[in-house]
């Protein structure tokens, strides 16, 4: 949940363009054969483990709750899977109140994407302001938006509990979101994105009778494209996989957030957990947000070496 | 910053600023400040009353065997963390760079990790190893390891690592990829015609060179290992079994939200803020200059 610290300075740039659009480069010298044979089997070792929870789960949402507490599980899928995910979307699931995983993951998208289009949104208007304009004070606010990256939210868990409950905002859309769509990270990306746009597409723009408002919506914006793109992926996921902000935030069971749902289905030590849906309820939590990273893999690994260099 | 070509407004700039403001006053620094205040407090067990008791809180926390006792679970959790995630994604990514045909397909098949929750993660690694319904821990059975999570401390510790290294694999792997191509190839060519066998170019060339990537990575690994994998520990074990994973966030999270200790875990919290500052500090002085290979 901390933002990791964003170094302000350049740097980086060539890094990232390594990892977009290096085209191979034919074989390099000094790389046997054998051993490359030896990489690609290194590899796909390493993509069975990194892989293998997931397919797991994905076999042991298919299977009845009878198969799964007698391991070992089969490898491959059962024939339950439209009984067990229309059971979990559905039907609603006992031990969290009998609320239905739609509704779940209903809760989760809202969070998700209103976490990561708030923060764009408000980020990119005070880096526009830093950057763009001069007026008093405007390093002071630089400063006190930066210091927020040291200031996560793990470090200070009761106090902002405590006044979330004072500002009657348990349980509410607006708590779960709108604390976390402050912080300095997107601020700072934008900000170094800025600098680097030349002084004199500003005084063009000027000339032309371009107002801020004007300059801002047809020129920056449609510059900002892709750091916009890449900023989205990462901060759907950071939304996504939010914990202890949902922990704190939410009582009732149906505005739970799907990852603190999955907590409270599971217990290990009685017997009595319904696994076939946990083990749905696990799926459904991790498709959509690799989906976003799958589908937008481009921005997203742009966005991940930008955004932390 | 160089001098620049700015638009001439006296109200509008703070009002782009103002939304970003108001919610970092209202809900970082507000908290924040009171954390620092109820540091020095200490309230009745009803909570009606406080007295003022300057650092006493701060003595109290430092000198309780189970805060060191978190401190020293937190330092073992993070560097097995930190170094298994970056050994394993370091040695993918230099086979990744070896290969020619596939990158990117394993590339892709290497990141999903990265868009699972810590705590999801956990979970699918209890549900691997646990005693009772894992399929993996009957494999262990059968090797004749002994092993349970649930009750042994060590085997706890080891499956909460396992699950926070193995997330953070996908990370680690896209940077060091990315550390790995902007090295010059002819440097390494060179060396090969000089007859260094690939093991002794990459401890002589590669690794060294890597540096500033390595170390960059090491900042961003104890962070997660810190904060974002509460919901490991939270979800997993619960800090236990006894207190054998409970690590310094989670301990601020149990003494204040289950136990209500407010001075103490105020105390515990302003810690830990000095430790994420003085962490940034590091990652700015170093990795803004680079680690510099001598």
């Amino acid at each position: 949940m901390v933002d990791t610290p964003v170094a302000v300075a350049p740097g980086k740039a060539t890094s990232t363009a390594a990892v977009l659009g290096r085209k191979e480069d034919g074989a390099m010298l000094g790389v046997s054969r054998s051993s490359r044979y030896i990489a690609h089997a290194v590899l796909i070792l390493g993509i069975v483990i990194v892989a293998f929870p997931i397919y797991y789960t994905f076999v042991a949402s298919t299977h009845t709750l009878q198969t799964i507490l007698r391991p070992p599980l089969p490898l491959l899928p059962g024939d339950q899977f439209f009984e067990n995910y229309s059971e979990a979307l559905f039907g609603g699931v006992g031990r969290i109140g009998g609320v239905a995983v739609s509704t779940l993951l209903f809760n989760t998208m809202v969070v998700a994407l209103a976490i990561a289009i708030g923060k764009i949104i408000i980020s990119i208007l005070s880096a526009y302001a830093i950057v763009f304009f001069r007026f008093p004070f405007r390093m002071v606010f630089f400063w006190i938006i930066f210091i927020t990256l040291m200031l996560p939210v793990e470090v200070r868990i009761m106090p902002t509990y405590k006044v979330m409950s004072d500002l009657g905002l348990i349980d509410t859309y607006t708590g779960l979101t709108l604390p976390l769509m402050a912080s300095a990270t997107a601020t700072l990306l934008f900000r170094q994105f800025f600098l680097t746009i030349p002084g004199e597409l500003v005084e063009a723009a000027r000339v032309d009778g371009a107002g801020p408002y004007r300059f801002f919506k047809d020129i920056l914006l449609p510059l900002s494209r892709t750091n916009i793109a890449a900023l989205f992926v990462i901060l759907f996921i950071y939304g996504w996989t939010q914990y202890l902000w949902p922990l704190l935030m939410t009582n009732r069971n149906d505005m739970n957030t799907i990852v603190i749902a999955l907590k409270k289905m599971i217990s290990f030590a009685d017997a009595d957990t319904q696994w076939h849906l946990v083990m749905v309820t696990s799926m459904l939590a991790i498709i959509p947000p690799i989906l976003v990273v799958l589908l937008m893999q481009r921005w997203f690994v742009r966005g991940l070496v930008d955004t932390e260099k | 910053m160089s001098p620049r070509v700015v638009f001439p407004n006296k109200v509008l700039p703070y009002l782009l600023v103002a939304p970003q403001l108001a919610i970092t006053l209202i809900f970082f620094y507000w908290p924040a400040s009171q954390a620092v205040y109820q540091s020095t407090l200490r309230e009745d067990p009803f909570g009606l009353n406080s007295k003022f008791v300057w650092f006493d809180n701060f003595k109290r926390v430092l000198s309780d065997p189970g805060y060191l006792n978190s401190l020293q679970v937190t330092a073992v959790f993070s560097v097995s963390t930190a170094f298994v995630s970056m050994a394993v994604a370091l040695l993918l990514a230099v086979m990744a760079d070896k290969v020619i045909k596939g990158r990117g397909l394993y590339r892709t098949l290497m990141i999903w990790p990265y868009a699972v929750a810590p705590a999801i993660a956990g979970m699918l690694w209890l549900f691997l190893f646990s005693p009772s319904i894992g399929s993996l821990a009957i494999g262990l059975r059968s090797l004749g390891i002994r092993w349970d999570p649930l009750l042994n401390g060590t085997d706890a510790m080891i499956l909460v690592v396992s699950a926070a290294a193995w997330k953070q694999i996908s990370y680690n792997f896209l940077f060091f990829v990315a550390g790995l191509q902007a090295i010059p190839k002819a440097l390494i060519e060179a060396a090969a015609i000089d007859g260094a066998r690939e093991t002794k170019r990459f401890w002589t060339i590669i690794f060294p060179l890597l540096a500033p990537t390595t170390f960059f990575l090491l900042v961003v690994n104890t962070v997660y290992a810190l904060f974002d994998t509460f919901g490991i520990i939270h979800a997993v074990t619960g800090g236990g079994p006894g207190r054998s994973t409970e690590t310094l966030v989670y301990k601020v999270y149990s003494d204040g939200a289950l136990n209500q200790l407010m001075g103490v875990s105020a105390a515990q919290s302003v810690i830990l803020m000095v430790i994420v500052i003085a962490l940034t500090a590091v990652q700015f002085r170093y990795v803004e200059r680079k680690v510099h290979y001598g």
